[in-house]
């Protein structure tokens, strides 16, 4: 080939042609443009930052957590969040503290109470060691980062079983919120399939997809979701419990991700590049993974990240009810199992923290994926 | 428009036939079944005649016969006497079980939509019309942690909240003197003063989604010529407002009754387990696990045509209202 032919970057003069600013904007890709877009978001970015910690809790939860996620503490059931101090009558102390707890029973309701024991200090340790344990199941380790010295520290209180609830959150981050990852995941690769080929060749195939996804829509998700996990054999380990429940999530989850992609591929199908793909001979596979799907894929990452909320409602929805992932396995879910009944509650409303972390979680992907919609639409403001 | 609902109904019959296929192919997923549950107690327990009762019930319900064969039997059943079958656990036929529940979830779901509606409506044309104000940004907020907040939180946070500052329980929808009691309109009233507790917890979540899709339709509708042109023609805002762009905006609420049913009746689901409702849901839950098939398989098909009937009035209503959708 001719070297004059092939286009010579430096031969380009950009302060020439074109001002700073208009020339970053024109020479940026796609995803560049939606960065830009996206960093204006406020909101957005603030919520993507705060997921951002969470998963660095969840990944370094063996470390962060003072204590294993199944470790009992006997003699501490029901104890509730303890306070932790810098000062007290005997001055201000850098190393923060806990009282000791000391339990007693109340002689009019009758039921067990913890009192703090103001007269001794407990000093909370950082990078202590503890039980030990594997770190990305790799490298063996008893350090925690935190740890009360001769004694216990709860900073979320412990359960019916003495389990030191804010180890249990951490640990229970795990499962709760890769369930929802590899769900979208699965939804993302039967959405893509199925809503391609759906809309690339159209016809009866079209109509047999769109027919199934209707079919699938009609049924009200809880429901469906309760039939298909009450299928799942009792006998089945917690992995595959766990595999199961997200496959459930994501065969109901991918049709509205479907839909979407028919609709885009519908509206893009026909345009220039395609249409001189298929001419130069390309197949059609390649035209479908290599043209069309980068072009709506922005729009999928704003959906998915607004289908990531969905499944997590569904998999702590499930597991409160007793028919998602069952005990030994941690999750948000299962934890807040425990929190079913009012008298429960009353008792220990501390319990009810999980469902808090769920909260947080569900709203910064939402904003997350509002932000995201918006960086992605190239006619917005 | 009745060759239009004529055309819509017979579009049903293949997806009813398809939505029976699947409710019954699911519960048959679980391996084994109430009945083999129960034989194997009794025969440890050498019960015979309750052992030969249950053999005729099998029989009787071909139940040693090829799933197929089962499932025409099912749907013979329905279709030509309204017979849902047996309920194994509760020793009824399920026809006797399920139309009061189903009334109860359907009360429920409805009235949640309808709550939902008069919330986001006047929220929604309020954050349209000041938008990018605090108190926008403060009612989407809002709005979002309805959305984000599952049921069963909502719905626990009340319960706490009601016994332990206002010292009374909430949960059910009858007060145990009206539990058994025939229909009467005292009983009528007592359901509506349990009614609330569902319904505010179910509606939330429906809330913030409508709010956010009003909001949206109005803020386009605003930017519109026709809106501009009436206001130089010095037409007030809010007549303005009320008079067209709002119209307009209106058709979601239309549209989306269709998927905000399921939707409602997917949340009344949860928050009926908790609150302990005599809906539908905790039975289905229970029939669930105790693989009780034709209460379960009965509840799954007439939950899911509930919603397609649901969205076959919501395409017939956006017809009706909307002159610019044409029906061929």
């Amino acid at each position: 080939m001719d070297p004059n032919l092939v286009p010579q970057p430096e031969l380009i003069d950009e302060p020439e042609v074109l001002q700073d600013a208009e020339a970053r904007v024109f020479y940026a890709t796609q995803w560049r443009l939606m960065w830009w877009k996206f960093r204006k978001h406020k909101v957005a970015m603030v919520a993507f930052a705060v997921i951002v910690v969470m998963y660095l809790g969840a990944i370094f939860a063996p470390l962060l957590a003072p204590y294993r996620a199944d470790e009992r503490h006997r003699g501490f059931v029901y104890v509730p969040p303890q306070k932790v101090r810098f000062r007290d009558e005997h001055g201000f102390s850098l190393r923060p503290f806990v009282y000791p707890l000391e339990q007693e029973i109340d002689m009019q309701t009758m039921q067990r109470k913890f009192i703090e024991d103001p007269t001794t200090r407990i000093p909370i340790h950082f990078f202590v060691r503890g039980s030990s344990y594997k770190l990305f199941g790799l490298f063996e380790t008893n350090i925690h980062l935190f740890g009360a010295d001769g004694g216990k520290v709860f900073l979320f209180g412990t359960d019916d079983l003495g389990r030191d609830m804010f180890s249990r959150i951490l640990y229970g981050a795990q499962i709760s919120m890769s369930i929802g990852l590899v769900g979208v995941f699965l939804s993302l690769l039967l959405g893509l399939f199925f809503g391609g080929i759906s809309g690339y060749y159209g016809g009866a195939i079209d109509n047999v997809i769109q027919r199934i996804i209707e079919v699938l829509r009609s049924f009200p998700t809880i429901p469906l979701w309760m039939a298909l996990s009450a299928a799942l054999p009792p006998d089945l380990s917690p992995i595959g419990v766990y595999m199961g429940i997200t496959i459930i999530l994501s065969l109901i989850g991918w049709t509205a991700l479907g839909r979407q992609v028919r609709g885009k591929v519908l509206a893009i199908k026909n345009e220039d590049f395609v249409i001189a793909a298929r001419l130069s001979g390309t197949s059609e596979p390649r035209i479908i993974v290599s043209h069309l799907i980068p072009s709506f894929m922005s729009h999928i990452i704003a959906s998915l990240t607004l289908a990531i909320p969905q499944m997590i409602l569904a998999e702590t929805s499930l597991s409160f009810l007793g028919i998602g992932l069952r005990p030994p396995v941690v999750s948000w879910g299962v934890m807040l199992q425990k929190a079913q009944n009012v008298n429960t509650l009353m008792m220990a409303p501390w319990l009810l923290i999980p469902g808090l972390f769920v909260v947080i979680y569900v709203l910064a992907f939402n904003f997350l994926g509002d932000g995201l919609r918006d960086a992605a639409d190239p006619y917005g403001n | 428009m009745l060759r239009y609902i004529a055309k819509r109904l017979l579009h049903m019959i293949p997806m009813l036939i398809l939505i029976s296929i699947v409710s019954f192919a699911i519960i048959q997923l679980p391996p084994g079944s109430y009945l083999h549950t129960k034989m194997a107690e009794l025969r440890a327990s050498g019960d015979q005649i309750s052992m030969d009762q249950i053999e005729a019930l099998r029989i009787h319900y071909s139940l040693d016969q090829p799933a197929h064969i089962q499932y025409i039997n099912w749907i013979k059943g329905i279709i030509t006497e309204g017979n849902f079958g047996f309920s194994f656990e509760w020793n009824r036929p399920v026809k006797h079980l399920i139309w009061e529940r189903l009334a109860l979830s359907l009360v429920v779901s409805v009235s949640s939509l309808l709550l939902s509606w008069v919330v986001a409506f006047p929220i929604a044309i309020y954050s349209a019309l000041k938008k990018h104000t605090f108190a926008d940004y403060f009612l989407t907020f809002v709005g979002f942690l309805g959305l984000s907040t599952p049921n069963f939180m909502l719905a626990l946070i009340l319960m706490y909240v009601s016994s332990v500052y206002f010292g009374f329980s909430v949960g059910g929808l009858f007060s145990p003197a009206y539990l058994m009691a025939p229909w009467s309109l005292a009983k009528v009233i007592d359901l509506l003063k349990h009614l609330w507790v569902p319904m505010v917890v179910i509606g939330t979540s429906g809330t913030a989604g409508l709010i956010r899709v009003l909001r949206n339709n109005l803020l386009d509708e605003l930017g519109k010529p026709y809106v501009v042109a009436a206001r130089s023609k010095g037409i007030g805002i809010a007549r303005l407002t009320f008079k067209y762009p709002v119209r307009i905006a209106l058709i979601p609420f239309i549209s989306t009754v269709g998927w905000q049913l399921p939707q409602m009746i997917s949340g009344e689901a949860v928050t009926a387990t908790v609150l302990s409702l005599p809906t539908a849901a905790p039975l289905l839950l229970g029939a669930l696990r105790s693989q009780d098939m034709y209460l379960a398989g009965s509840f799954l098909l007439l939950l899911s045509s509930l919603t397609m009937i649901g969205t076959l009035i919501s395409d017939i209503l956006l017809v009706l209202v909307d002159p610019r959708i044409r029906y061929e």
